[in-house]
């Protein structure tokens, strides 16, 4: 698979800076945008149409600090990934017990109509989750140092990377119970196209 | 590289414009002068026009003269059912596009853009002198694959190789950028004739990044003259009881001035509507008040999208540096307000807002011509592209507002031994099921070699070019063959149909522009024939002595003019038949007032009674 952070001359670390990386983005737009190579022949506008549309994909992964981190352990496992609805994140383990209630308050939430306090319960869920979602986010970033080191010492970083990936999982899981929440409160939260800037 | 022009093939006018020898873009204009090309074409039993002379058949022809033909493009018969019933024009039902019917004839909705087109290449021939073959041309950001791919089958249809196609928003800011170089955070609010674009770009050392773009390829100027159009219908109604709603050319007349009111309205606080009709003369007082309560609910619906944008750009609307307003509709005074509301900053259209994405379009054009190196658009995909699973659930392949050119690649394989073909669905929309997203096309994945069921890997590759639109390749990895790849768009023309299209243009096009104002001639004279014709069933009592004759003269003098090929001849003769008509058409336009101010006192004798 396309080494994105190779695309951008980057070794595979988790601190990106990204003003400079909006920097190269332009710069290595200007050089292989479609835009100025219309009087080159087909196989050299079709080559640089797929170059064009690599720096776009690996600016896209890159910029965003979560998105980074989904694409680093792709990268790392080898498997290619593409963005967007994923199967539906089922319930990590250690999350099954809390959400157990916020599934039966959703359930009642579809079966009936809302009243008020119904309402306000599920919106103080949504709150609560919401903070549950940016602690796992906070905690992601927060051993994103940790993974840069490793890189740097050479280190074992498989079980870092496998920690990673549960707290992705729990995010995303997370992500879409905030989602049914905001579907059952009427709200249209759009939830469903991933790799919204943070 | 020979010269680019810069397209805006708008749903009321369209301008192509080009950038001149001192890097300045410019409108193009037309022999008379005029830059604004009214985006209407007349199929009249003489010949097809376009622009101003067929907006005069507009009343005249309402069933050979189509208008708006851009809220058609690459739309399904389905999609515009909901409207048929407020277009003049006929609509062939069940087909998979838009197909009007004009005699024994069906036409698609890129042969007629293609008229438009064609109009404006002969413009830009005769202004520049020379050949023009390459344009690019701009289309509503919000456009799906289906409406960018129809807008390039026209420009082909019309002889015209689109090497671009630009996002309207987009285009405007460029014209804006080469202008004043300013950086910063903004915000493009695109309202036009028939469509809707928010754009969020970054403007930064020379390239326009766009973060976020939303919109409705069917909101508009057109959806405020309609909802005029169904209010004044009522009010006459009231006053007249005449219900005009079934009557074509009265409906069009009342959509014209309703238009002419709206923007008179833009500028004073009052107007005087006078429509004549064919019994009566309806006259009202309107206030821009008025129009505001009836188009309220279209301003307001452009709202949504605006946060939406925000929102995916991942920015506050204190964040945005600036706001520019694009498309003749932000000339409304409410529209203005609410933007400036939503913003919280005064929006601005230093550019004249008409031909502002005519003028980025030529600086596009420009900069493919290897005439501007320092500038560089780099825009996004307006809608989610997926794929159809099994349960009809849609799987996202290339999320909304991701910046293009940009691919996709996913596997497949087979689910039956011996399977030689595998059926792709592509869809486009933000739903997650496939039945509630627009439908691009049916691929057919071909050749594969009879294996066990999931045996076989292709690989498909999902491109969006620069311009927005897919392309499709697949391979088989195990053989490293390229698979064939049949696609039926869902609601487009086919590489043959496009391809005859072309071959029929080069056939029916007018050899020159004399033929065509040949044509123009002899349409104005059939007008004028009919309606001196209609004028003398109905006033002949208000005739003078001999005044009959002459008339009767002077059209058949036209009559024998009109079957030459002299357009001179046939312009004098029909003002002749003016000039002697000119007395009688006073004296019966005197007694239609008088006969409406009798009514009108009638019905104050009634009142007050």
């Amino acid at each position: 698979m396309d080494d994105y952070f190779a695309v951008f001359g980057l070794p595979r670390k988790l601190t990106v800076d990204g003003e400079a990386l909006r920097r190269r983005f332009y710069e290595l737009s200007r050089v292989h945008h479609p835009d100025f190579h219309q009087a080159a022949d087909e196989e050299a506008q079709a080559a640089t149409l797929a170059r064009s549309a690599l720096v776009n994909r690996a600016y896209r992964a890159l910029r965003d600090p979560i998105a980074r981190v989904e694409y680093l352990i792709a990268l790392e496992e080898g498997r290619d990934t593409r963005e967007g609805a994923e199967a539906r994140p089922k319930a990590p383990r250690d999350l099954l017990e809390e959400m157990l209630e916020v599934q039966e308050a959703l359930e009642e939430a579809r079966a009936g109509d809302l009243d008020e306090a119904a309402r306000e319960g599920l919106q103080a869920q949504r709150e609560r989750l919401a903070g549950r979602k940016q602690a796992e986010e906070d905690a992601l970033m927060g051993r994103a140092a940790e993974w840069d080191a490793a890189v740097d010492a050479g280190g074992d970083r498989r079980p870092l990377l496998t920690w990673f990936k549960e707290r992705l999982a729990a995010r995303a899981y997370l992500r879409t119970v905030i989602g049914d929440l905001s579907d059952a409160l009427g709200e249209d939260q759009d939830q469903h196209v991933s790799h919204r800037r943070h | 590289m020979s010269r680019i022009v810069g397209i805006d093939l708008g749903t009321t006018n369209s301008l192509v414009a080009y950038v001149d020898e001192h890097g300045v873009p410019r409108v193009i204009p037309d022999a008379e002068g005029r830059g604004l090309l009214p985006s209407i074409v007349a199929y009249t039993r003489a010949g097809v026009l376009v622009g101003e002379a067929a907006r005069r058949q507009l009343a005249r022809q309402p069933g050979r003269t189509i208008y708006s033909v851009k809220r058609l493009m690459g739309r399904g018969y389905e999609d515009v059912r909901g409207e048929l019933s407020q277009l003049p024009f006929p609509v062939v039902p069940a087909a998979e596009i838009v197909r009007i019917r004009i005699d024994d004839r069906e036409i698609t909705p890129p042969e007629v853009s293609a008229q438009i087109l064609r109009a404006l290449k002969q413009t830009a021939e005769a202004a520049l002198g020379e050949k023009i073959e390459q344009a690019v041309v701009t289309v509503p950001a919000y456009f799906n694959d289906s409406q960018r791919q129809a807008t390039k089958d026209a420009g082909r249809i019309a002889g015209l190789d689109v090497l671009r196609i630009v996002n309207e928003p987009t285009a405007a800011s460029l014209a804006y950028g080469l202008q004043r170089r300013a950086e910063g955070l903004i915000a493009v609010y695109d309202l036009g004739g028939g469509t809707f674009d928010i754009s969020i770009l970054r403007v930064k050392d020379g390239v326009f990044e766009v973060l976020a773009t939303n919109g409705n390829t069917h909101l508009g100027g057109d959806d405020f003259d309609q909802a005029l159009v169904s209010w004044l219908l009522e009010d006459i109604r009231t006053a007249h009881g005449a219900d005009l709603a079934g009557d074509p050319e009265a409906r069009q007349e009342l959509r014209l001035a309703a238009e002419a009111a709206k923007c008179r309205l833009s500028f004073e606080e009052r107007t005087h509507l006078a429509i004549p009709f064919a019994d009566f003369v309806y006259r009202r007082d309107l206030t821009r008040a008025d129009v505001e309560a009836r188009i309220a609910p279209f301003v307001e619906a452009t709202l949504g999208p605006c946060r939406q944008a925000l929102k995916d750009a991942g920015l506050s609307r204190e964040q945005v540096d600036e706001v520019v307003l694009v498309g003749g509709s932000t000339r409304v005074p409410l529209v203005r307000r609410r933007v400036e509301e939503l913003f919280g900053k005064t929006p601005h259209s230093q550019l004249n807002p008409d031909e502002v994405v005519a003028l980025g379009a030529a600086v596009q054009a420009h900069i493919l011509a290897g005439g501007i190196t320092d500038m560089l658009l780099l825009d996004v995909t307006p809608l989610s592209l997926g794929i159809e699973t099994l349960g009809g659930i849609v799987s996202i392949l290339i999320a909304r507002n991701t910046t293009i050119p940009t691919m996709a690649k996913e596997q497949f394989t087979t689910s039956v031994d011996g399977q030689t073909v595998v059926d792709l669905h592509v869809l486009q929309g933000e739903r997650e099921l496939a039945r509630d997203n627009r439908s691009l096309a049916r691929f057919e994945l071909r050749g594969i070699e009879p294996m066990s069921a999931g045996m076989p890997k292709i690989e498909v590759t999902f491109l969006i070019d620069a311009n927005g639109i897919l392309q499709v390749h697949a391979k088989e990895l195990r053989t490293g063959k390229e698979a064939s790849i049949e696609v039926r768009p869902t609601y487009g023309l086919t590489e043959a149909e496009v391809e005859r299209m072309v071959d029929e243009s080069f056939e029916h096009a007018e050899a020159d522009v004399a033929a065509r104002l040949l044509i123009e001639a002899r349409t104005e004279a059939d007008n004028v024939i009919n309606h001196v014709e209609r004028a003398l069933t109905q006033g002949s009592q208000l005739a003078e002595p001999g005044e009959l004759e002459r008339i009767r003269d002077a059209v058949a003098t036209l009559r024998r003019a009109r079957g030459g090929d002299d357009r001179e001849l046939i312009h004098e003769r029909t003002t002749a038949v003016n000039k002697a008509t000119e007395r009688l058409a006073e004296a019966m336009m005197d007694a239609a007032l008088k006969g409406a101010l009798a009514s009108k006192r009638a019905d104050r004798i009634l009142e007050s009674s």
